[in-house]
């Protein structure tokens, strides 16, 4: 069955079973290896992409709950990783192993899109499902007062993406936030 | 894993292949294997070598360690680029493939881990540099008809002052693999460091923000057929029989085969990979383990521990010791399996074919993968080329090649490439874990409170069984009892026995290895006796460490950074900790509070380290914070544990990491030292455990000896 999306601002159309997770779409149907595989229950968040803006596992939500929406990726955050979040990962060199970042860094963007200077509080509880194995979390929180930082410094909005519009249709993946 | 031995002792230094047009090419060779790198030099492809410079000024240092986020891509190029003289934004880096020109000495073989890398590498990279350099200043002298005295490198050039001509290392690289090889590069005097002991920002970090880092699992080849495998849940058992017809009507799913690990389903994508396993009808031979679990595991070591076993120390008179003691001290500690939990699940990538086999595969050891890949697929070691991907964590885990044989075997039979992804639960279930163990420790203290004489008796699930049985030597696994052998403290008569236990649960090196629970079971221990003798434990340690100045620095300036003796805050308490691993010194203060419900919240961790010189001090200091994360992780929160056969935890909800709102103010500090670099990847991790277990102490008067630290421990 075809779903339509639009994937990183571009119409995209999937013709795959509607219940396998937008994840493996990602990587194996679209070759768009960016999103991670950690956990495939929504409990470790290496999948996060954001879907209408919102942060979500994209282990567990199936391909047909995204049928309109529009998704942004890892590939989708910035054409040359000029977003805040990028910056300041670069600036502080966060990423050791690498393999969480790209949901780390999904998971800050859009906290900073909505909460442009976070407190540690809310680093926190917005970080707290993400997991980094290599401990590189004191370099995460540096970072995303760094980014908010860089975000008010420059007149361009720190978008989370193309779409950080608060949705009211945000799909919700099971047990996911 | 630990022992440290100088590379230049046991490597000769030669050009080993002029690489015509494509430039220069500079290596090293082990002695006896000129064959190889006569091979290697007719086909450029898989030349033997760490520089490599084309006409186009491109700057290529090929890395012959694993990068698992431990920052070596960056600073095994830093060393070469600090004699090479090159413009730093010009370097390339590539993972070297799988030859012997690239074995470690430490391992015999090409790997990484036990904190190696930079100890192995320093030496042989700056020479590597150094080597390039000269010759590229012989072709510039040639070329000029000047005296090579009168030119020199500089950010990517040959300069000759006099003439005030410049050539830039591109345009020299061809004329320069026709110069002889200098015998006896001088290197350069550490003062003149331009590189080396600079914050340098890592080279793979562009790649890791915008999601175009490829580790294994992001592999793609044409082709490529997905796989995922049904292990048996129990260790050591087999599939019976299997019905594989309702995972074969699944659409997708292309086949499903027996192989020696379970039942394998090749499907065109992964998850439809994982529906076809769910739809897998297996009846298992569950083999000889089906009632193996931890509670007669743990009386098994606890029963070896009444006798005494294979001496790993023996120092005075231990007995004696103990007799004529003022005070007498006892004390069991216990240890349980851990799993690595890297966040990239095991995976594999292998395309074979008759003529040979590619890998790509994020592998710590590139030998024993190119072996096991040879003998699955009938060709010769040299005809398996091993791409090294990025490696998602590593921790120990990746030196096996499990998941490599699971990808060639099932490559093999399906004529196609294969990439084998497991499952979280996969990951967890089927893992070479850290040991179990088990410890009886005592202690005589003299009427002053100094101690008299130490004993251990360590019963350990032995890692070398697995890895490297020919390393036991009369039934001793070293690295059962590494960081409780060693115990640094100056204690005039000390014995130290083991048991080596060789159970059916596979075993690993874990970030740490043996010392991160010994190095548990000794500073806790060390602890005890410092209450025992009313004696402040930074001040008992202190003491006690006169003839270790290393340590000694380390446990001073960590006491010193985080106010030892200072006044906290109310429900705040603090305990230390220190031990030697891997050659490197690490002491650790933390601060803790307790909650009502007995959770422990540690709120800053002071570090310490001595790692002798410092490469890049900002990829020191990302180890060190990680280790600690790591070591805290497996002091509050995980264990594996078995029953009947198999391991109970599965995924992240029954295997809890440590996570952003739980993760203390870290302070790492570098002792200054010129001496030869050591490690850094893992002697973080041991101190973390009895420096928490001794601020409990300082916080309720309990003494916990057995990880992990529980909430019930303490309510």
């Amino acid at each position: 069955m075809a779903t339509h999306f639009t994937l990183n601002g571009k119409p995209e159309t999937v013709d795959v079973n509607p219940d396998m997770p937008l994840l493996w779409v990602l990587r194996d149907t679209l070759n768009m290896t960016g999103t991670k595989f950690g956990c495939g229950m929504a409990l470790c968040g290496a999948c996060t992409v954001h879907i209408n803006g919102d942060p979500i596992r994209s282990c567990v939500t199936p391909i047909s709950a995204i049928a309109g929406k529009r998704v942004t990726t890892i590939e989708g955050l910035s054409p040359d990783r000029s977003h805040p979040v990028q910056r300041a990962w670069m600036e502080i060199d966060v990423p050791q192993c690498g393999y969480c970042q790209s949901g780390q860094i999904m998971t800050a963007s859009a906290l900073l899109a909505k909460t442009p200077k976070p407190t540690d509080a809310q680093i926190d509880d917005a970080m707290t499902g993400n997991i980094c194995r290599c401990g590189t979390y004191p370099r995460i929180r540096k970072a995303i007062h760094r980014a908010a930082e860089l975000h008010a410094a420059s007149a361009k909005p720190a978008s989370a993406s193309a779409d950080d519009v608060p949705s009211t249709d945000a799909v919700l993946a099971g047990g996911a936030e | 894993m630990s022992a440290i031995t100088n590379p230049l002792d046991r490597r000769s230094f030669l050009k080993t292949g002029i690489a015509g047009a494509t430039g220069l090419v500079i290596g090293f060779y082990l002695p006896g294997r000129r064959e190889v790198l006569a091979a290697a030099s007719a086909t450029p492809a898989v030349l033997n070598a760490w520089v490599h410079i084309t006409p186009d000024d491109k700057v290529t240092i090929l890395i012959s360690k694993s990068e698992m986020g431990q920052g070596v891509e960056t600073s095994l190029a830093m060393l070469a680029a600090e004699e090479l003289e090159c413009d730093w934004k010009r370097i390339h880096t590539e993972f070297a493939p799988a030859d012997k020109v690239y074995y470690d000495p430490a391992f015999g073989m090409q790997g990484t881990g036990g904190s190696q890398s930079i100890h192995s590498c320093w030496e042989p990279m700056r020479k590597a540099g150094a080597t390039a350099r000269e010759m590229l200043i012989g072709a510039a002298a040639q070329k000029w008809g000047v005296d090579a005295s009168e030119c020199r490198a500089e950010n990517g050039a040959i300069v000759h002052s006099a003439t005030k001509r410049r050539a830039t290392f591109g345009s020299l690289a061809v004329a320069a693999a026709q110069i002889p090889q200098p015998k006896d590069v001088k290197l350069k005097d550490p003062s003149q460091f331009t590189i080396v002991g600079k914050p340098t920002k890592r080279l793979d970090t562009p790649k890791k923000v915008n999601g175009t880092a490829e580790f294994g699992i992001d592999v793609r080849r044409p082709g490529m057929l997905h796989a995922s495998v049904e292990h048996c849940p129990v260790f050591g058992g087999k599939v019976a029989s299997f019905d594989a017809t309702k995972a074969k009507a699944i659409p997708g799913v292309k086949d499903v085969i027996q192989i020696p690990t379970g039942v394998a389903v090749v499907a065109d994508n992964t998850w439809t990979a994982f529906q076809g396993r769910k739809a897998l009808d297996i009846k298992w031979d569950e083999g000889p383990n089906a009632a193996v679990s931890s509670a007669p595991i743990r009386k098994s070591f606890e029963d070896a521990c009444e006798t005494s076993g294979v001496v790993s120390r023996k120092e005075g008179d231990a007995a004696a010791g103990l007799a004529s003691a003022a005070q007498k001290l006892e004390a069991v500690y216990e240890a349980p399996y851990q799993a690595h939990a890297t966040m990239e699940p095991m995976n594999g990538t292998a395309d074979v074919r008759a003529d040979g086999v590619d890998l790509w595969v994020p592998t710590q050891f590139q030998t024993p993968s190119q072996g096991m890949a040879a003998g699955i697929a009938g060709v010769k070691p040299d005809d398996v080329k091993v791409h090294t991907t990025y490696l998602g964590g590593g921790f120990g885990r990746r030196g096996w090649s499990d998941f490599v044989a699971e990808s060639t075997i099932i490559s093999k039979a399906m004529g196609a490439p294969v990439q084998v992804t497991w499952t979280r639960e996969d990951d967890t279930q089927h893992d070479y874990y850290r040991p179990a163990s088990y410890i009886k420790m005592s202690a005589g203290l003299d009427a002053n409170g100094k101690p008299t004489a130490f004993t251990a008796r360590v019963a350990c699930d032995s890692i070398m069984s697995w890895f490297f049985p020919g390393s036991i030597k009369n039934g001793l696994d070293s690295s059962s009892v590494e960081g409780v052998s060693d115990i640094a403290y100056d204690i005039p008569n000390i014995l130290v026995d083991y048991h080596l236990m060789a159970g059916p649960i596979p075993m690993g090196f874990w970030r740490s290895v043996g010392a991160s629970q010994n190095g548990f079971f000794s500073e806790g221990f060390v602890d005890e006796l410092a209450a025992a003798a009313k004696k402040d434990p930074y001040e008992y340690r202190r003491d006690l460490l006169a003839k270790q100045p290393r340590l000694l620095g380390v446990l001073n300036l960590a006491a010193q950074k985080a106010g030892w003796g200072t006044p906290l805050p109310k429900g705040r308490f603090r305990g230390i900790a220190c031990l030697e691993a891997f050659s490197t010194y690490a002491a650790e203060v933390v601060e803790i509070s307790i909650d009502k419900d007995g959770t422990v919240n540690v709120h800053r961790v002071v570090a310490a380290m001595d790692c002798g010189r410092v490469i890049n001090p900002d990829t020191a200091e990302g180890q060190v914070s990680g280790a600690i994360v790591y070591g805290i992780t497996a002091a509050l929160k995980t264990e594996i544990t078995i029953d009947r056969g198999r391991v109970v935890q599965t995924n992240f909800d029954t295997n809890p990491m440590l996570r952003m709102n739980e993760v203390p103010k870290i302070e790492v500090y570098f002792v200054p030292s010129e001496e030869t670099p050591t490690g850094l990847g893992e002697p973080a991790v041991p101190p973390v455990a009895p420096a928490i277990a001794n601020a409990i102490f300082a916080a309720t008067g309990k003494r916990l000896r057995r990880l992990p630290f529980k909430p019930e421990d303490l309510a």
